[in-house]
């Protein structure tokens, strides 16, 4: 095993992708949105609970790999009680980490998704709940919104 | 039929790896992704680069004795090509960049010309998108009733469902001569009798089946037969179809440009004989000098025996695979399957899978395998694959067995 391979599946990476967090659909939701990866045919949605400009609540469900699952649940976790600016923030720190050009921020238990950016293929699966958030931000309460990973344009992101 | 009794020159492969430059160049390779792309022997790379350095010219443009050549070169390369894969009148043997582009063609040429609303399309549920979604969409354009006809829970074609689909409006039947996701090996013969049951146009793929079945598209009494040159150790951008002579005279062009025309009118063209109708602007020439090689290559070696080495390899690969705890083995028996093995491995996406198989040098595809209405038919929704060809050998099934054991007790956590 490589140790960059160690660093991809860390052990926090292989219990997330166990046991998810916040796996569940969420019917009081405020707005959601559904993330595909065309090129590997993975899907989830994410639910977001919010009460003014708070996230109140967080959850996904879907099909993916170890590492988006981790992600979605991960974010779910880390942006519960966030504000929407706060969110957008932590966006934009994570797609830097797992690019490779950290910005600094902290990112807290994220950083385990750092060892993604050794493997530019796998960043479109590190980032897909995170553009599904975004996404659902951006959408108006009681509308759901969809997003593609593809929506950056061919090729690895950030590769 | 188990074990390594049955491999032909086992434990070393069949095609000499020392043949394959990029496999020489990396012994501690285990490449079983051929499904998706096959390795070149040096054969076939050197007839390209000796065509640039010899013959290079526009063929069938110059009088002069380049052109000549290098028109000679083109011809003479879809002469063997077609005796490959025999098919007598060699000029219905027309190039295409591949599997896709030649069905789209079908589909486009004769599909818009001939299907009609109220007709009937019928496809099998295991058919790559490429052989999918054309037929979809010329339904759509035309009004026509498009039809899936399902599967057995083996991966294989329920007949009897298929025969009460194609009913006397159906115009159209579509299927694979091999699934790239199962490697399914489909009754091609029962299938076309269906087709000419109602007058139905048999369109096979035949992107899996060429590189590694011994083929005879005459034989098979298709009316369309398409393939990719790249499955079967030629290089990238070229294939082709093969269809009936009375058919592709009577069908439109599906391009139009040089070449393709016999003369041009201010208001009205007249079109050149075949090939030259369904090849509009200049050929890509190395292409069929790639594949024409490669065809040399596989012929010297056998197709009987390519036919061999692949089931016996396959067979080895589900019995270990099998025997790994958590590990489905996806498809039918290795009797009706060609060098296709998917599976899935519990708790342990493709995806995951597949990465931690790179790292331990061994190539699978991953994914839902250009076949999603496939894989909502078998309940999942991706698969890992491992394919296998002439290059592999017994070291390539230990090296996936053994790496896809070290990812599940990864996955499972201490």
């Amino acid at each position: 095993m490589s140790a960059e391979l160690d660093e991809l599946y860390q052990s926090v990476i292989l219990d997330h992708n166990r046991r998810p967090k916040n796996f569940r659909e969420m019917e009081d939701a405020t707005v959601k949105a559904d993330g595909v990866n065309p090129l590997c045919g993975d899907q989830l949605t994410v639910w977001i609970k919010l009460d003014g400009d708070q996230l109140t609540d967080v959850s996904f469900r879907g099909q993916g790999c170890a590492i988006s699952k981790a992600s979605a649940s991960m974010m779910t976790q880390i942006i519960k009680g966030k504000s929407r600016a706060e969110a957008e923030q932590l966006f934009g720190d994570v797609h830097a980490l797992i690019t490779g050009h950290p910005t600094g921020g902290d990112v807290g238990p994220l950083k385990a998704l750092g060892g993604v950016s050794r493997f530019p293929l796998r960043v479109k699966c590190a980032s897909l709940a995170w553009h599904a958030m975004k996404s659902a931000l951006a959408a108006r309460p009681g509308d759901s919104a969809a997003v593609s990973t593809e929506a950056d344009g061919p090729g690895p992101e950030g590769a | 039929m188990t074990g390594t009794g049955n491999l032909d020159a086992a434990p070393y492969a069949l095609g000499r790896r020392a043949d394959f430059p990029l496999l020489a160049a990396n012994p501690r390779l285990h490449y079983l992704d051929s499904a998706a792309t096959s390795q070149k022997p040096a054969s076939v790379l050197r007839a390209i680069q000796h065509y640039y350095e010899t013959t290079n010219a526009n063929p069938h443009r110059g009088a002069y004795t380049l052109s000549a050549a290098a028109t000679a070169a083109y011809h003479g390369a879809r002469a063997r090509i077609a005796t490959f894969l025999g098919v007598a009148d060699a000029d219905t043997l027309l190039f295409t960049r591949g599997t896709t582009e030649a069905l789209n063609l079908v589909a486009t040429a004769w599909g818009r010309t001939n299907v009609k609303a109220g007709d009937r399309i019928v496809v099998t549920r295991l058919e790559h998108h490429a052989n999918f979604v054309p037929w979809q969409k010329l339904a759509q354009a035309t009004g026509a009733e498009f039809v899936i006809a399902e599967l057995n829970t083996d991966g294989t074609i329920d007949m009897n469902a298929l025969e009460s689909l194609v009913t006397p409006r159906t115009k159209v039947l579509a299927f694979g001569h091999v699934s790239n996701a199962l490697g399914t090996v489909n009754p091609v013969a029962d299938l076309v009798a269906i087709a000419k049951r109602v007058g139905a146009l048999a369109v096979c793929d035949g992107a899996q089946g060429a590189p590694h079945l011994d083929v005879s598209v005459d034989s098979l009494g298709v009316d369309a037969y398409a393939f990719s040159g790249h499955k079967m150790l030629g290089p990238m951008g070229i294939g082709g179809l093969v269809m009936r002579r009375e058919l592709l005279e009577a069908m439109p062009p599906y391009q139009y440009g040089g070449d393709m025309i016999a003369h041009v009118g201010d208001q009205h063209t007249t079109y050149n004989v075949l090939p030259y109708k369904f090849e509009a602007g200049t050929p890509n020439v190395e292409g069929p000098i790639g594949l024409a090689a490669a065809c040399d290559y596989l012929t010297a070696l056998g197709m009987d025996r390519v036919i061999r080495h692949e089931r016996a390899l396959v067979s080895l690969a589900m019995e270990r695979l099998s025997a790994i705890p958590g590990v489905t083995v996806l498809g039918p028996g290795a009797d009706r399957r060609s060098g296709v093995v998917s599976f899935t491995l519990e708790g342990v996406h493709p995806h995951d899978l597949s990465q931690m198989l790179d790292a331990d040098g061994v190539c699978v595809r991953a994914g839902h395998l250009c076949a999603q209405p496939l894989m909502r038919a078998l309940g999942v929704h991706a698969t890992t694959r491992a394919s296998f060809y002439l290059y592999n050998d017994v070291a390539d099934v230990d090296a996936l067995a053994a790496s896809v054991n070290t990812a599940r007790l990864r996955f499972a956590g201490a």
